[in-house]
C-alpha cells in the first residue's frame, strides 16, 4: 500500500519523465484523494524522436509535447500541472541559486508531505541531474523537522552497486492501465519503446510486468551529497 | 518536412543571403548515448539565435547533404547530414538530418526573426 500523504510535489525536467517512473504512484495518490502537483521544467524542445519521415520540426515539437504533457496529466487525473518555462538541455546552465529558489517557492506554496524527483548523480541526463540537485538543496535548507519526505528515482548503471536496493517500492498494479495511458500520451517520444513493451507484456515477460507494476524510490541521503 | 530537393533548398538558402538572419545550429547524439553504450564518446553543439549575415550559402551532395554558409570575409557555418527541410508557416528555413531510426542528429535553421 502507498502511504497516505497530505500533498505530493513531483519535479522533473521533461514531459514524459513522470510517465516512466512515477505515473503509477501519482495515479495512486490521486486515487487516495491526495493532491498532487507536477512541476515540469521544460517542454522537451530538444527531443530527438522525430521520425523518418519526420512528423515534427525543431520548432513545432514544443507545442506537440505540451499537448502530450496535458494529455498525460489528464490520464493520471492530475489537475495541478505547472510548466516552468525552462528550455530542454539548458537546465544545468541556469543559475544554481535561481533553480533552488524555484524549488523553494514550489515547496512553500504547495506544502508537500512528499517530494518526488530524481536522485542526483544517479539520473543520467544533465537536466535530470540539475533538477535533482536544486530540489535536494531546497529541501536540505529547511529545518529538519519541517522537511517533507524526499523520494528519488535513480537509474544510472551504477545505481544498484552504489545505492543498493530501493528504500520504497510502490505496487501500482491496480493503476497499471493509467500508467500505460500516461506513457501512451507521450506518444511522440514513447512510440518505439511502447511497441516493444506491449509485445513483452503480451508474452507475460516478468521483467516487463515488474517494470509497469512496481515503482522504485530511494530516500535521499542528506549526509552523503548535495546541500 | 520533406526529403531534401537540392535545387529547391538552394533557392531558399539564396533567398536569405545578404540579410541579417538568426541561426539555429545543433548536433546531437542524445543525452543517453553514453548511458546505453559506456564506450560511446558523446558530443554535441547547440547555438540558437546567433545573428549573422552570410554572403554565400550552398547545399552540396546527395542527401544526406552538407550546407555551408560563408559569413563575410572571415566566418563560416556548416552542417553535415541534412536529409529534410521545410519553409515553415513563419517563413523560416528549417533543415534537419534524421538518422535511420528517425532520430534528429543535426539541425540548421535560418530565420529573419528570432526563434522563440
Amino acid at each position: 500500500m502507498i502511504e497516505q500523504e497530505n500533498h505530493v510535489l513531483v519535479v522533473f525536467p521533461h514531459p514524459d519523465d513522470e510517465a516512466f517512473g512515477v505515473s503509477g504512484t501519482i495515479a495512486s495518490h490521486i486515487k487516495n484523494g491526495t493532491g498532487v502537483t507536477y512541476a515540469c521544467l521544460t517542454l522537451g524542445q530538444m527531443g530527438r524522436n522525430l521520425g523518418n519521415p519526420p512528423f515534427a520540426t525543431r520548432e513545432s515539437l514544443p507545442d506537440i509535447r505540451k499537448k502530450e504533457l496535458k494529455a498525460a496529466a489528464d490520464a493520471m487525473g492530475l489537475t495541478d500541472l505547472r510548466m516552468m518555462g525552462l528550455r530542454d538541455k539548458t537546465v544545468e546552465f541556469e543559475d544554481d541559486e535561481y533553480m533552488v529558489e524555484m524549488m523553494e517557492s514550489l515547496i512553500q506554496e504547495t506544502n508537500p508531505s512528499l517530494v518526488i524527483t530524481f536522485y542526483p548523480d544517479y539520473c543520467v541526463h544533465p537536466d535530470h541531474e540539475a533538477t535533482a540537485r536544486a530540489v535536494v538543496r531546497a529541501v536540505h535548507r529547511m529545518n529538519e523537522s519541517d522537511r517533507p519526505k524526499l523520494h528519488c528515482v535513480a537509474f544510472a548503471n551504477n545505481t544498484a552497486e552504489e545505492l543498493g536496493e530501493p528504500d520504497v517500492i510502490n505496487d501500482v498494479t491496480d493503476v497499471m492501465d493509467v500508467k500505460l495511458n500516461a506513457m501512451r500520451a507521450h506518444i511522440s517520444q514513447t512510440a518505439w519503446m511502447l511497441e516493444d513493451l506491449e509485445k513483452r507484456l503480451g508474452e507475460n515477460d516478468p521483467e516487463a510486468i515488474q517494470w509497469v507494476t512496481q515503482e522504485r524510490f530511494f530516500e535521499y541521503r542528506f549526509d552523503q551529497g548535495y546541500k | 518536412m520533406e526529403p531534401v530537393k537540392i535545387d529547391d533548398v538552394q533557392k531558399l538558402i539564396n533567398s536569405f543571403a545578404n540579410k541579417e538572419v538568426y541561426i539555429h545550429l545543433e548536433t546531437t547524439n542524445g543525452s543517453y548515448a553514453s548511458h546505453f553504450d559506456e564506450k560511446f564518446f558523446n558530443a554535441g553543439a547547440f547555438i540558437r539565435n546567433a545573428k549573422v549575415e552570410y554572403e554565400l550559402g550552398k547545399i552540396i551532395g546527395d542527401p544526406p547533404s552538407r550546407v555551408g554558409l560563408k559569413l563575410g570575409d572571415l566566418g563560416w557555418i556548416y552542417a553535415q547530414g541534412i536529409t529534410h527541410y521545410e519553409l515553415d508557416d513563419k517563413g523560416r528555413l528549417l533543415m534537419a538530418g534524421h538518422d535511420h531510426q528517425g532520430k534528429l542528429a543535426v539541425s540548421l535553421q535560418i530565420s529573419e526573426t528570432p526563434f522563440e
